[in-house]
């Protein structure tokens, strides 16, 4: 493996408050990312993922622990190595008050690019992000997918090295998720490094060559997404609803069948290597599930595994 | 960016999935160093000129409301200069006794209302854009991911105010400029007059830097910005010596003024219009209104830093 551009050794980040113990956002997390490399932080709300990208940014400082971004300590080279980094941030921060092409403009400025270099990369990120009839428009007047679409694109105004993305299809129709997927694909193909958050197993599935899969701040496993789930689960599930207050009844008389139950609250999962099998063993003891469906293993499993809870609750 | 094979396939289409072993990179990744090059250079500018890329950046959004910008800076002087030239200057016939200097009163309260014009547009400049970058649209944490560091946002953010000071404090210069021409050419002193301007814009930085400061460490709005509004800037204006000198007051009122920047402002700006510009008084305005600006911007600075930090 290449040096890595992103080297995290038992990263910490506490908060302090009156009267409280410190709160541990992240509790020691290590992990290296590649040059080329897209590596996603897996987990739910409150991980410490966002945090753990504000630290990657050169922007939130450390607590404890070592960290290095292309080769540079975010302490004393917070300007240089965010001069590298494209960041899209969980919650869209641009300026409302200038249309959708001045805030492409100003922020290429921010990096020292000369106005003719910044007008250029405008218009060329404006249709890199399909938004070339709405340049003059006020950010305030475009719909979520927009404001999005023009944040990733305004990440993209220095051709970064490290484009970092925390959440970044959260509240997008699903239209407008493979728009954004399909784009970040292309940036992926010209050599760019992609770090992104997500909680949404597909995403990190679609878009991640290797995750981390973090939750309390600390990292629960580490892998490509399919030996992730080669390893914390089997390779199908079968799904069956049987009705909310029969669920947890029912589960008890499925002992035996495939590897592993879990009961969720609107339905049961029987992880077994064969699916339909399973389904057949259900119905021969006179079950008759309401609905059932057998589907391939998902990184949605392997946290449901780890943890003992769902991504979104 | 279109050219390649996935366009083809049309953009709703998601890239097929892929998994270990599949990885796309054709580019032959820079080694570390030369990374670590690249981003020493690219920091280069940034550091050095960040204050004044957000200053620019202020500057631009301020077009949004830049009718109201001009609207103010022009109405104001027109009306304060017309209503109390005509109104009350005519009823207060007597000549104001300054230190034992008669002047006549439109001439007294001038360089006030210039300095307190300043101080306005600072009472909005460095609380509702600051409260705005932290919490309502966040985008200070927009520049903060760019090269740019936490202390050049507090500058830019003082940069931008700085400039719309400026235009308001040479329009209103402007329309002083008329009046005592007009009126009162041998009672005042073009020569220094002038002057008015630059000490206007330490009058609304050494009040609005404080101010910044403040706001940007107010996490939720509960209308705090009205009350620096009715119980600061207000009782400023009104016991600062801005209509009569402070000595009117009675001693247990005129600390008020002491403290203020906008007596201190309003001394210098009498000074330079007609008053005695070698008394050692001059000196110590000056210095109280650079210490609340040092002390004020070194307050802000670490405020920004720890906030954007977190």
């Amino acid at each position: 493996m290449p040096a890595p551009v992103i080297d995290a050794r038992n990263l910490v980040k506490a908060y302090t408050s009156k009267g409280k113990p410190d709160f541990l956002a992240v509790d020691g997390l290590s992990f290296e990312v590649a040059p080329g490399e897209s590596f996603g932080l897996l987990g739910p709300n409150g991980a410490g993922k966002s945090t753990t990208m504000k630290m990657i940014g050169a922007v939130s400082t450390r607590t404890r622990g070592d960290l290095t971004i292309l080769g540079l300590d975010p302490d004393q080279y917070g300007p240089e190595i965010r001069s590298r980094l494209g960041v899209v941030p969980q919650q869209d921060n641009l300026d409302g008050e200038l249309n959708a092409r001045e805030n492409l403009f100003i922020y290429g400025r921010y990096f020292g690019l000369p106005a003719k270099v910044c007008h250029e990369k405008a218009d060329e990120l404006l249709g890199f992000a399909q938004l070339e009839d709405k340049a003059k428009a006020k950010v305030d007047q475009l719909s979520g997918g927009m404001k999005r679409r023009l944040t990733i694109a305004r990440g993209l105004i220095n051709d970064p090295r490290i484009l970092l993305l925390d959440e970044p299809t959260t509240g997008l129709d699903p239209q407008a998720r493979h728009v954004l997927w399909d784009r970040l694909f292309r940036l992926k193909e010209r050599g760019t490094t992609l770090v992104l958050t997500t909680h949404y197993m597909d995403e990190a599935e679609q878009l991640c060559d290797r995750l981390i899969v973090v939750d309390k701040g600390r990292i629960m496993a580490e892998g490509t997404p399919a030996s992730l789930i080669r390893q914390h689960s089997t390779r199908e599930v079968l799904e069956v609803r049987f009705g909310s207050d029969r669920n947890q009844e029912v589960a008890g008389l499925l002992h035996g069948i495939g590897d592993r139950v879990e009961v969720l609250p609107d339905r049961i999962l029987i992880y077994a290597d064969d699916g339909e099998a399973a389904l057949e063993r259900i119905t021969r003891q006179g079950l008759e599930p309401l609905t059932s469906l057998v589907r391939r293993s998902s990184l949605e499993d392997v946290f449901l595994r780890l943890t003992g809870r769902t991504l979104i609750e | 960016m279109s050219d390649d094979a996935s366009a083809a396939r049309g953009p709703v289409e998601p890239p097929t999935p892929r998994h270990e072993g599949a990885r796309t990179a054709t580019v032959v990744p820079p080694s570390l160093d030369q990374l670590r090059a690249e981003a020493m250079e690219w920091g280069r500018k940034p550091r050095r000129r960040g204050t004044l890329y957000v200053t620019e950046h202020m500057v631009r959004a301020m077009r949004a409301y830049g009718w109201t910008i001009i609207i103010n800076a022009l109405g104001q002087p027109i009306l304060y200069l017309l209503g109390l030239a005509v109104g009350l200057a005519a009823l207060i016939q007597a000549p104001i006794d300054d230190r034992g200097q008669e002047v006549p009163y439109l001439v007294f309260v001038a360089p006030a209302l210039l300095m307190t014009a300043a101080i306005a547009v600072a009472s909005e400049e460095f609380t509702y854009p600051v409260m705005s970058g932290f919490k309502w649209r966040r985008y200070f944490y927009g520049f903060n991911a760019s090269p740019i560091a936490s202390p050049q946002i507090a500058g830019g953010v003082i940069g931008g105010a700085a400039a719309r000071m400026g235009v308001t404090e040479v329009i209103y210069y402007l329309f002083i400029w008329i009046f005592f021409a007009a009126l009162y050419p041998s009672q005042t002193n073009p020569a220094t007059a002038w002057l008015m301007i630059p000490i206007g814009m330490l009058a609304g930085l050494s009040f609005g830097i404080p101010l910044m400061a403040y706001a940007a460490s107010i996490e939720d709005d509960k209308g705090q910005f009205a009350l620096v509004q009715r119980f600061i800037f207000m009782p400023m204006f009104l016991f600062s010596g801005t209509f009569y000198p402070l000595t009117n007051l009675p001693l247990w009122l005129q600390w008020i003024g002491w403290i203020s920047p906008l007596w201190h402002a309003s001394e210098l700006g009498r000074a330079v219009t007609y008053g005695d510009l070698s008394s050692p008084l001059v000196w110590i305005n000056v210095l109280y209104l650079l210490a609340l600006i040092v002390g004020g911007y070194l307050v802000a600075r670490r405020v920004f830093t720890n906030r954007l930090a977190k």
